[in-house]
């Protein structure tokens, strides 16, 4: 009787503890960090769904060592705070190998502490603003060298002179800001034609705001608005923008967080002609590309889905990692972060996308204009693939500093005085 | 679409005429011929306009194309502004399509002949900038100088005074001398004389500068300051100065009006989110944190009333607004009857409760929409804006909420002031005992009160829905801002919301262009506490010896 009771109670635990110990030798555990709720809902969601499918299109071909993929998903819900929470989750409980996750740069500087104390691996694949290389992070996103700059560079040779810097208020539109500031300036350009202005996540009242970026481009000058607004704000800020009669013709808007994906909840005829500066847009015509968007609606069973850069950054870093994996014959994250740097797969535009010393990769740039059915014409591109620099030229405390994580071992090192800040593993 | 087919028949009749015209005037009207260039023939010009990819090698031909002298020019233009001109991929024809009906009907760029139909297969289109889009405008509008209709004429001046140049100038001089209609001829004189700010003649000079001095034209100000640094007769000079400083002055009030129509709209969404709340906290005392999503309920109750009228948008949010209404209100109701009615007299059981309500509602929303935000369309009538005059334009979603809120503010007060339900309703929130002595149903007005304050919450919804994004967080957005109008106002009060709501709107815009809009919200709320210091009960509180604090 009381060994019948004692294996009532035990059994249903020796089972699971016996299942789950042969899920964990028979799945690799890959994680997705993407909020799937709140103000940066609109952007993420897509991520998770690229990831998803990444992983069921490496499940058909046999998984990797010979184990299958298993996704663990979680909605940190566009609060920061959570996001650290839930990267602590999947790797200190979910036990992942790999996590593909976040947008913002305050989500990705949230759970930088928790990956570098757990020695974790995030790819990170998003344009961001630089001034960052950490061992544990693979950028497969833009550094402002490979989209911000790039842009700048087009406006002035439409013959911009006076430009708006218009933002979140946070540190990714706070830096950038700050280098295209010191770009702008070293270009000679004058103080009182650049006008920087920042606004709340999720800011939905823009009329003061559109109504100035009115008046500050009616001075006579060609005037141009670079826009690092992020998430569901820029819904508002382009109705505004339509509503008040500001055309792209008059005043252009460039901005670096607003993709297909954005535009396709927009109506996007009145946007016209106003532009984005990416380093993929669904648009561009290469065998790749176009077989690519074929799968991806079949998987979505969507045809009128879109693709974005930040998904096709995601592609690129889930390809570099099953290669880093199958280099170093483990998923141990030590093994595969040494694999990575040199490490190559092919972009979706026809070029290669290569893993650099800093973490970063190489990508080419392109500038694209609005189109009335929300798909982006490319006006511009880039003669190469620009190799993603982490600290900007152009700022005083960056411009010695180089990120090496193959001969120096250190994200945060300066030229000049020789001396390793930061994580140092040397 | 039918606005493009009237485009394509104005252009038409106009080149008929031109044809029809003597040469004289036909070489008025068009752009004089690039100089060294032999003219080519329309179609060579299209055939290399599809097959290059550089934009600058694009404008040349544009240039040719303006000058070809074919009946066709006119029409080729405007379709490659529209986005409306192809090339066929098998013989590099060049082709113009009418897109009201998919597929579309192609007709051939050079000679108007129609070639079937196609649905974008075997065919590219010929992608052009925005540079080329405002070569195209300004091109397009020399055009329409010799158009029948005024406001096609007005529209074609103000394009050209764009971008002036000696071409142009001759081209709306000529205008004058054979224009009839007093907008278009004040129009072409102001521009005129902007033109005339060129000329060597001091004179002439001082009589333009006199010409434009009561001018708001953002094009003419800025003309009038380049003039200063460039001007060496000092009669020109001084007048010049008069006339920067009389506009300035006006510029100065006009835009002080802006600011103050900013604050009067963002005031008004504060009132209409804050209106229903100051129903349900003035009358029963009752904290409700679910007041937010209610007004999301409204927005949602907006998005589908839009899916089941897919093609009727324009009427689609008048009828929302009482959906909304009824929606939110028995969600109120409901709300009230099943929990806060056992929650009375304890305010911190009925915010807690509430604020579980709140969170089952967002995430019942999720469930049933999914987490992303909704799209809800604007209609024709509420896009766009009303342009008072050059420096002041008041955007159309924004004036009419401005005129609904106070509408639905007349309205409340008239129920409160005229109705039975009114009548019970103040009763109740000035003393509830001696009401309940008098015969009043207290729990039934208890139920009508907060299904009425959430029927406004709904239809508040129904007015953000056309601002802001439409998603399960809309409500936690206006919650703090909807308490914050009903502190300052003073609890139960329906004028201290009123006043209250648009001065903080009108505060936070006038701070928002020196402190920027993060700052400019912290600075009202530190305004705020620093208010309830001194006046704890708002600005109208409830008197009475039995009104409690």
């Amino acid at each position: 009787m009381k060994f019948g009771k004692v294996l009532k109670w035990t059994a249903p635990a020796v089972l699971a503890l016996s299942a789950s110990l042969a899920s964990a030798a028979d799945t690799i555990k890959v994680g997705v960090l993407h909020s799937l709720s709140g103000t940066m809902a609109i952007s993420e969601t897509t991520l998770k769904d690229t990831i998803l499918m990444m992983i069921d299109e490496q499940n058909k071909k046999g998984g990797v060592l010979g184990k299958k993929l298993e996704a663990v998903v979680v909605d940190p819900a566009s609060n920061w705070p959570l996001f650290a929470e839930k990267a602590a989750e999947l790797l200190e409980k979910d036990k992942v190998s790999v996590v593909f996750g976040c947008w913002t740069s305050v989500s990705r500087k949230s759970v930088l502490p928790v990956f570098e104390k757990d020695n974790g691996l995030l790819f990170y694949p998003v344009q961001y603003e630089g001034e960052e290389s950490s061992k544990n992070v693979i950028y497969t996103g833009a550094a402002p060298n490979q989209q911000a700059i790039p842009a700048v560079d087009y406006l002035m040779s439409q013959g911009i002179k006076r430009w708006v810097l218009a933002g979140t208020d946070y540190v990714y539109p706070r830096t950038t800001n700050k280098i295209l500031e010191a770009y702008l300036k070293m270009k000679g350009v004058k103080d009182e034609d650049i006008m920087i202005n920042y606004t709340p996540f999720g800011q939905s009242d823009w009329q003061s705001i559109v109504a100035d970026i009115k008046k500050f481009g009616s001075a006579g000058k060609k005037t141009a608005v670079v826009s690092t607004i992020n998430g569901d704000a820029n819904v508002p800020f382009y109705k505004e923008l339509a509503n008040q009669k500001i055309s792209a013709e008059d005043i252009p808007v460039v901005a670096f967080s607003v993709g297909e994906e954005e535009l396709a909840g927009l109506d996007a005829k009145p946007l016209v002609g106003h532009l984005a500066a990416w380093n993929y847009f669904m648009t561009i015509d290469t065998p790749a590309n176009k077989q690519w968007i074929a799968k991806w609606h079949a998987f979505t069973k969507n045809p009128k889905r879109t693709f974005n850069d930040p998904m096709e950054a995601s592609v690129i870093g889930f390809n570099l990692w099953v290669k880093a994996v199958e280099k170093a014959g483990t998923t141990d994250t030590e093994k595969v972060i040494a694999a990575l740097p040199g490490l190559e797969t092919p972009n979706l535009t026809g070029g290669m996308a290569k893993v650099l010393p800093n973490h970063h990769i190489t990508k080419p740039v392109f500038i694209g204009e609005v189109r009335a059915d929300g798909q982006f014409d490319v006006v511009w591109k880039s003669k190469g693939l620009v190799a993603g620099d982490a600290w900007s030229d152009y700022l005083p405390g960056s411009k010695d500093v180089e990120a090496d994580w193959v001969t120096l071992k250190c994200g945060n090192y300066n030229k000049v005085t020789k001396v390793c800040s930061g994580q140092n593993f040397k | 679409m039918s606005l493009r087919s009237c485009w394509l028949a104005i252009g038409t009749a106009m080149l008929l005429s031109l044809v029809m015209a003597t040469s004289a005037s036909a070489a008025a009207t068009a752009p004089p011929p690039e100089s060294g260039q032999a003219p080519q023939g329309l179609d060579a010009l299209l055939r290399q306009l599809a097959d290059t990819d550089d934009y600058s090698v694009k404008q040349d031909l544009i240039r040719g194309i303006a000058t070809a002298n074919s009946a066709q020019d006119r029409v080729v233009l405007q379709a490659l502004l529209e986005g409306r001109l192809y090339k066929r991929d098998s013989d590099g024809t060049v082709l113009v399509a009418d897109v009201a009906d998919a597929p579309f009907a192609m007709a051939s760029a050079v000679s108007g002949a129609a070639l079937g139909r196609s649905d974008g297969d075997g065919v590219t289109l010929i992608g052009v900038n925005n540079q080329l889009r405002r070569q195209l405008r300004a091109l397009l509008a020399q055009f329409d100088l010799a158009s029948g209709d005024s406001a096609v004429r007005l529209a074609a001046v103000n394009e050209m005074l764009r971008a002036p140049d000696a071409a142009s100038t001759a081209a709306l001089r000529a205008q004058l001398a054979k224009e009839k209609d007093a907008a278009v001829r004040a129009s072409i004189q102001s521009g005129l004389a902007v033109a005339a700010l060129d000329s060597d003649d001091a004179a002439q000079r001082l009589a333009a500068v006199r010409e434009l001095k009561g001018s708001l034209n953002t094009e003419v100000y800025n003309r009038l300051t380049s003039l200063l640094d460039s001007e060496t007769d000092l009669g020109v000079k001084k007048a010049a100065i008069d006339a920067l400083r009389g506009i300035d002055r006006w510029r100065t009030f006009y835009s002080g009006i802006q600011t103050l129509m900013f604050g009067l709209s963002l005031g008004s969404v504060l009132v209409l989110a804050a209106i229903g709340l100051a129903i349900t906290f003035g009358v029963m005392g009752v904290i409700n944190m679910a007041h937010g999503e209610l007004m999301m309920l409204g927005a949602y109750a907006t998005y589908v009333v839009q899916l089941l009228m897919p093609n009727h948008i324009g009427a689609s949010i008048l009828v929302a607004i009482p959906v909304a209404f009824l929606v939110s209100g028995l969600m109120g109701v409901l709300i009230e009857r099943g929990i806060v009615r056992f929650l009375y007299g304890r305010p911190l059981e009925t915010l807690l409760a509430t604020f579980g309500v709140s969170l089952i509602l967002q995430q019942a929303v999720r469930d049933i929409f999914t987490a992303n935000n909704r799209p809800v369309e604007t209609p024709d009538w509420l896009a766009g804006s009303l342009q008072i005059n050059d420096v002041l334009s008041i955007t159309y979603n924004r004036l009419y909420i401005v005129l609904f809120t106070l509408a639905v503010f007349a309205l409340l007060l008239m129920v409160l002031k005229r109705t039975r339900l009114g009548l019970e309703v103040r009763a109740v929130s000035q003393n509830r005992a001696m009401a309940k002595a008098m015969g009043i149903r207290t729990e039934w007005v208890d139920a009508m009160t907060f299904g009425l304050g959430s029927g406004i919450a709904g239809v508040a919804g129904v007015a953000l829905s056309q601002l802001t994004n439409v998603g399960p967080n809309l409500g936690q957005s206006y919650i703090v801002d909807s308490f914050m109008v009903v502190v300052f106002g003073g609890v139960g009060n329906l004028w201290g919301t009123q006043l209250g709501g648009t001065a903080l709107g009108v505060i936070n815009k006038v701070l928002e262009p020196f402190a920027g809009a993060v700052l400019a919200k912290i600075l009202v709320l530190v305004f705020l506490i620093l208010f309830i210091q001194r006046r704890p009960r708002g600005l109208f509180p409830q008197k009475g010896r039995a009104a409690e604090g």
